[in-house]
């Protein structure tokens, strides 16, 4: 198939319905509206469901209605509107049904700015909503491979019954790319049978289904949340995802970096190749599950000197990286996060201070 | 002569959590009489609130979901917009409803969302213990009212029926009670007719049962049932207050 020239936000709202989800519901938020402005257009051509919720809050609990009922369903929005979803999510993950959701990420904390950052990896990897419930959360670094991830977000929302973030930011939804929608990234829908409240006839059977969190009896509880565990496990041994540049060399600097900061610095290594000065970059797809074992890998590497975590943040994933390294090289840090992406240029200022 | 009373199919065996002398077993079975004469439990999908009827679903036979606090309304929307085809109700409190869950209700009804709410008020929060809901009446004694509702710092009862049958759009909007044997025979009627319009796929309808709560208000049953009588009638005035054309 031929590419075609997308806005990233756009490009998002098509990848999902490419994927066979043809429901959706949002609350306008910047920098991600023109999503819910191109599915207004689109769902009813595919006789779909478009929705605009009275808030986040609302939205996140209409995700889990549909969720609920077995049908595919998705939301974006961005961080401010992720914190209002971040209860529904938590419900989501407890009562084990799939839904997609897409944080474009803006400044933060509190009204923050509507330019791209990546402050909201603590909030997508290590909680967001409350219990103990963990999100497979996929870090796209363009429109295309945004699209690919909210199209694959769909399959591994039903393989684990739970929730699957798209951890983008501010600029992979407005800019604009070319991009292909993969045909073979669309699967069929799971069976949803044994467990989804989509009326006893609709499945003929005598049997309710149950979608609900609360588990008043401890071992209930416990076990659930083993189940839940149990999964979490399941995605670090089969869902890791990771990319590696200029990793095949002997790099004095390994750069850790992901999403969108980690093109500026795939441009910084290239210039700094025609310098003669051999830098690494290893890059997340998956903030979680985290790869563990290539950052650790890649930092110990002999010629390997030192690591630096790069991010459009005040220094989130590189708590990962630290605990990954576990103290077998020094780990530095560098991040902006006012809205202005760090320039090739400051890149290799930074860099070449650690050498 | 056959047999002329027996428990709805739609309702389980099960014991109710439910105190002595409280109404949500009256309106529980009312809601389970209705889904069974219109033959549609195999397409309903019911949602509980969080409150004292969050266990709701271990009371009935057919699909559930279990929502956050005051959410019902969104998770119905959900489910109704993506399977307009089931039958999906909501089955709230005073709290959930009229406090935490108030936006939720008012954009779902004025939206028209074509699914049902059941609204239990009982002037009170059952489930955390007595404290003041949005509905309890001036000078009202609540866990967080001590000394009954002070109506200058808290404001005044909120009557949700009247409220919503202000909204333009049209809708089935009644408000009734469960006090007496003739009210429940009107309840009942009232429940069914809110299903009948959602099979119709006519509007959204909402049905505000005024409620007991025996336990919280610290009066036994019967007193609690004269008390209701005497004090919330004339305030929650029954009727309905919308009705589709």
């Amino acid at each position: 198939m031929a590419k075609v020239l997308m806005k990233g936000n756009e490009a998002i709202g098509e990848a999902a319905i490419r994927a066979g989800c043809k429901n959706y519901f949002a609350y306008p938020i910047t920098p991600q509206s023109e999503v819910a402005e191109y599915l207004v257009k689109r769902m009813p051509e595919v006789d779909g469901v478009f929705l605009q919720g009275e808030s986040e809050v609302a939205v996140g609990y209409m995700i889990f209605g549909a969720a609920g009922c077995g049908e595919r369903v998705f939301t974006t929005s961005s961080s401010p509107g992720i914190s209002l979803m971040g209860e529904a999510i938590s419900y989501i993950a407890a009562a084990q049904v799939p839904a997609v959701f897409v944080n474009i990420v803006r400044g933060g904390p509190g009204l923050g700015g509507i330019l791209p950052s990546q402050g909201d990896y603590f909030q997508a990897t290590k909680g967001g909503g409350h219990g103990d419930y963990r999100l497979l959360v996929l870090a796209p670094d363009g429109v295309q491979e945004a699209v690919e991830m909210t199209m694959k977000a769909f399959t591994l929302a039903e393989k684990y019954r739970g929730p699957v973030m798209i951890l983008g930011d501010g600029l992979i939804g407005q800019m604009m790319e070319p991009v292909e929608f993969p045909d073979d990234l669309r699967t069929e829908p799971s069976n949803k049978d044994d467990w989804a409240s989509s009326g006893m006839d609709t499945r003929k059977s005598d049997k309710r289904n149950l979608v609900k969190s609360l588990f008043l009896d401890p071992k209930e509880l416990n076990d659930n949340n083993l189940a839940l565990k149990a999964k979490y496990i399941q995605m670090k041994k089969e869902e890791v995802l990771y990319e590696g540049y200029n990793t095949d060399v002997d790099y004095k600097i390994l750069i850790t970096s992901y999403g969108t900061m980690s093109r500026v610095c795939k441009t910084a290594i290239d210039m700094m190749k025609e310098e003669g000065i051999e830098v690494g970059l290893l890059r997340p797809k998956t903030l979680f599950p985290f790869p563990e074992e290539a950052v650790f890998n890649a930092a110990t590497k002999e010629s390997c000197k030192s690591v630096i975590s790069i991010e459009m943040s005040m220094g989130q994933m590189v708590e990962d990286v630290e605990r990954c390294v576990k103290g077998q090289r020094e780990i530095n840090f560098y991040g902006e996060c006012g809205g202005d992406i760090p320039t090739p240029e400051k890149i290799i200022e930074i860099i070449k201070e650690l050498l | 002569m056959g047999k002329t009373f027996s428990t709805p199919k739609s309702l389980s065996d099960n014991m109710t959590h439910y105190c002595p002398g409280c109404t949500h077993g009256i309106v529980h079975r009312l809601i389970a009489e209705a889904i069974d004469e219109l033959g549609i439990a195999g397409r309903t999908v019911g949602i509980a609130p969080v409150g004292c009827a969050v266990l709701a679903y271990n009371y009935f036979n057919f699909d559930f979901q279990e929502a956050a606090h005051g959410r019902a309304p969104a998770m119905a929307t959900g489910i109704k917009r993506v399977r307009p085809d089931l039958i999906v109700f909501t089955y709230q409190g005073d709290g959930d409803l009229a406090s935490i869950g108030m936006g939720e209700i008012i954009h779902a009804a004025n939206r028209g969302e074509k699914f049902t709410t059941i609204f239990i008020n009982n002037a009170i929060y059952g489930m955390t213990g007595g404290q003041m809901a949005p509905t309890t009446m001036p000078g009202q004694r609540a866990t967080t009212a001590p000394t009954g509702r002070d109506t200058d710092q808290t404001g005044m009862p909120i009557r949700m029926a009247n409220l919503l049958g202000e909204l333009v759009t049209p809708g089935y909007v009644t408000r009734q009670a469960v006090l007496k044997p003739g009210q429940v025979n009107k309840a009942k009627k009232a429940i069914k007719k809110a299903f009948e319009y959602q099979v119709e796929g006519k509007c959204f309808s909402f049905v505000e049962v005024v409620s007991t709560c025996p336990t919280n208000w610290g009066l036994t049953p019967l007193d609690s049932l004269k008390w209701a009588q005497d004090t919330l009638l004339p305030y929650y005035e029954l009727g309905d207050y919308k009705v589709p054309e």
